[in-house]
């Protein structure tokens, strides 16, 4: 306690070190107002048919949702199944475009649903209200093994079925969707997510995508029975796509669709990550090192460090009582840093007229928490490299070195091919990064999910875990060396 | 307060270089104890070992029998001065002993009373960096005494002094020990020794020449010598080396007789009708002293026309 009482009193008498931890905050806040962005559409043929990055539905989770897709369908009460036997898809180069069957809760884009459907390059699947993905039978559908698939409705349950033959049925799975209303708008969909190519992305933003693909898909034997009385009617829920239709021969459907019914993705291609509001962090690393490593290193300089020892005379006690004030503060400063960024980067960014993409107040705080704890480890990290080396040049470049170069390369500049990038995400503490990933990843989207996107190769917490073992590991070896 | 240090058997290695062979000496309470020997002779080497800075190859430095990394808040056992210079520039030397004192559990107000038992008061608030080499001495003084200890080590304290302060400094340490505490004082000139140590560790190449009482050694250093002044130095040296003494000049005009008494002295000077003003018991200095134990002793040799 008083080695502690001794540090903090160390601490708040260099005003150098004061200032460098205000910086810190002030860096991880202004940097990210620096860039810039705003909202463009995807448009084709002179026919804007996205208004990517401006506006972005929200599934009944809350998420940003893409539900963009052709829909040809009736009113359906309470109970009722829906059978068809997809026997044919276009554009299956992309392994998530999907036909096939859907009860959905209304016409409103993210409104919930569960649908059967099958896919490019996925086989069949059981999907509903867009982040949820089961699989069914595997394999392609075509004209020699079309895929027969069901849906019944009974109240909020929904119960998919697959079968290879229209006679066997097998169970895909059964779901309740909270909030499907008595009459629910059952029927055919064809959808096609478009190209898959990685689009690019400047600092915060700035998106482009290829061309857009279609998927036309043939269903035949379509039946509605229970509570439908309706006709069929087609709907682009896309708004008017150019090529999107469908045609009927009594109970032979042939569709062609565009979009995707799943989460959004902040790959570049659509809604803006929350993450951007966070690109200051790196800057406030620096600040952070420089501040972390010289805590200690400035004792070494002037031979302090022996007073220091005889005061406290056990090196790892002085060491942890100067890593538990310094993560302390800067945790502290990093905390409402990361808050104020994130509040004003999202301001800007909306301001600019980008849609940002939800984040659920849980994960909001993982960020938040996570920043400052990222920056907290960092100068731990520092400062036990500080110990070891007791030159403040060698060890605020080798942090940096660790730290904020791999993240710089392999995230906001990717200059380094995505697997290096990847490989050093994970091996070094700029692993810890990974805690500022705002939103999963889904196997059911295909995306960059690269760093400079806001998706990183570790998961948040065991990022943050490996920084946090070469803090631990640095600080042992700095407390056993005399 | 009865705290004594002991080292015993010190051996230290750097390297090629053996910096402590054999250091032993104990420091008692109640006295300023000089711990002399000319620079690389292994004193600061000790100093660190006792502070627990530095661990011995062999033997071992003990504080009330306790090694100093056992001490429960040791600034309150054991005060301490190495190197003055080790400060944060940018740091306030209240601020310094404030964190000092923080790391004992002392309350704030002893860093103010400390700093006016150093002479420091005016100069608190002002950044360490701008402070001359005096004003760091006492600043770590005031460091040293922080915990009110009855042990204090200091490295070299007159390093940096004016005469003002070699004085302030010389009573300052006699009170401290007069108070009953152990004071070791390091130095390399035993000339800021003089009327301030008690006793005296002398040291060169890491280990113990001397280990003597001051009056004791002075005793020693002044037996059988007389001063002699006199116009002629020349003609007196020839008659008083033809007689069997041993001559040096110490000064102009002043030599300086070994091997015979004062008395048999002015017989033969009065015999050769050899004119000199005064006659004395030489009173040697401590420097003197040191100088003939450490090998570098005035030269005595016949005085040649």
């Amino acid at each position: 306690m008083t080695a502690l009482l001794a540090e903090w009193t160390k601490f708040r008498t260099v005003r150098g070190w004061v200032v460098g931890m205000i910086v810190a905050a002030l860096m991880v806040i202004g940097v990210g107002l620096l860039g810039h962005s705003k909202c463009g559409g995807v448009v084709v043929n002179g026919t804007t048919i996205s208004d990517s990055g401006c506006s972005s539905p929200l599934g009944p989770g809350g998420e940003a949702v893409t539900d963009s897709f052709y829909f040809v369908r009736q009113p359906l009460g309470e109970t009722g199944t829906i059978t068809a036997q997809v026997t044919s898809m276009t554009g299956t180069a992309e392994p998530w475009s999907k036909a096939g069957i859907i009860v959905k809760a209304s016409l409103t884009q993210g409104s919930a649903y569960a649908a059967m459907m099958v896919t490019g390059g996925h086989g069949v699947r059981m999907q509903w209200d867009f982040t949820q993905d089961l699989p069914g039978l595997a394999g392609t559908v075509s004209a020699a093994s079309p895929r027969w698939l069901r849906l019944a409705r009974s109240g909020q349950t929904l119960t998919g079925y697959d079968s290879a033959d229209g006679t066997h049925w097998t169970r895909v799975g059964t779901v309740t969707l909270a909030g499907l209303p008595a009459t629910a708008q059952a029927g055919l969909f064809a959808a096609n997510p478009g190209t898959s190519a990685a689009a690019s992305q400047s600092l915060t933003g700035g998106s482009s995508r290829g061309g857009i693909t279609q998927s036309t898909a043939t269903f035949d034997d379509v039946a509605l029975a229970g509570d439908a009385s309706g006709s069929w009617t087609g709907t682009d829920l896309n708004g008017p796509t150019p090529g999107d239709g469908y045609h009927q021969s009594g109970a032979r459907f042939t569709l062609t669709g565009t979009g995707d019914i799943a989460p959004a993705v902040t790959d570049g291609t659509g809604v803006a990550s929350a993450a951007q509001a966070l690109i200051g962090t790196f800057a406030g690393l620096i600040a952070v090192i420089v501040v972390g490593a010289s805590f200690i290193t400035a004792e070494y300089r002037r031979g302090l460090i022996d007073v220091t020892l005889t005061a406290i005379p056990d090196r790892g006690r002085v060491l942890a009582a100067k890593a538990a004030v310094l993560g302390a503060l800067t945790f502290t400063a990093g905390l409402p840093a990361a808050y104020v960024a994130l509040l004003l980067g999202e301001w800007r960014l909306r301001s600019g007229g980008v849609f940002i993409a939800p984040v659920p107040v849980l994960t909001e705080v993982r960020l938040l928490a996570g920043t400052a704890a990222l920056l907290a480890l960092a100068a731990v990290l520092a400062l036990a490299v500080g110990a070891l080396t007791r030159r403040g040049a060698i060890a605020v470049t080798t942090v940096i070195v660790l730290i904020v170069v791999p993240y710089f390369f392999a995230s906001p500049l990717a200059v380094l091919p995505a697997s290096v990038g990847n490989w050093l995400l994970r091996v070094t503490p700029a692993a810890a990064f990974a805690i500022q990933q705002p939103y999963p990843k889904y196997s059911q989207v295909l995306a960059a999910y690269t760093p400079q996107n806001g998706y990183y190769p570790l998961a948040p917490w065991l990022g943050l875990a490996v920084l946090a073992a070469w803090t631990a590991v640095a600080l042992a070896l700095a407390g056993r060396s005399t | 307060m009865e705290t004594r240090i002991d080292v015993i058997g010190l051996r230290k290695r750097f390297g090629a270089t053996l910096a402590l062979d054999g250091m032993s000496f104990a420091v008692s309470p109640g006295q300023v104890t000089g711990f002399i020997g000319p620079n690389g002779a292994g004193k600061t080497t000790t100093m660190r070992v006792i502070l627990g800075l530095e661990a011995p190859d062999e033997g071992r430095a003990l504080i009330g029998g306790q090694p100093y990394r056992r001490l429960h808040r040791p600034l309150t056992q054991v005060g301490s001065l190495l190197d003055a210079s080790a400060l944060q520039p940018s740091r306030t030397g209240r601020n310094h002993l404030r964190w000092l004192a923080a790391s004992q559990g002392l309350p704030a107000a002893r860093v103010d009373e400390v700093a006016g038992q150093a002479g420091l008061l005016s100069m608190i608030r002002r950044r360490a960096g701008g402070y001359s080499l005096g004003m760091r001495q006492r600043l770590g003084i005031a460091a040293a005494l922080l915990g009110d200890p009855a042990v204090l080590i200091l490295d070299e304290p007159f390093n940096g002094m004016d005469p003002e302060g070699i004085i302030w400094m010389r009573g300052f340490l006699r009170g401290l020990a007069a108070a009953g505490r152990a004071v070791l004082v390091s130095s390399h000139l035993m000339s800021e020794l003089q009327d301030t140590a008690d006793h005296l560790v002398i040291v060169g190449r890491g280990a113990v020449i001397a280990d003597t009482s001051t009056r004791a050694l002075l005793a020693a250093a002044s037996a059988d010598r007389v001063t002699l002044h006199t116009p002629v130095p020349a003609e007196a040296g020839e008659v008083l080396t033809a007689a069997g003494a041993e001559v040096g000049v110490s000064e102009p005009g002043v030599l300086l007789i070994k091997g015979m008494s004062s008395e048999r002295a002015v017989v033969l000077l009065t015999e050769h009708a050899i004119a000199f003003t005064e006659v004395s018991a030489h009173r040697a200095t401590l420097e003197e002293a040191y100088l003939e134990l450490t090998g570098d002793a005035v030269e005595f040799r016949a005085v040649t026309r």
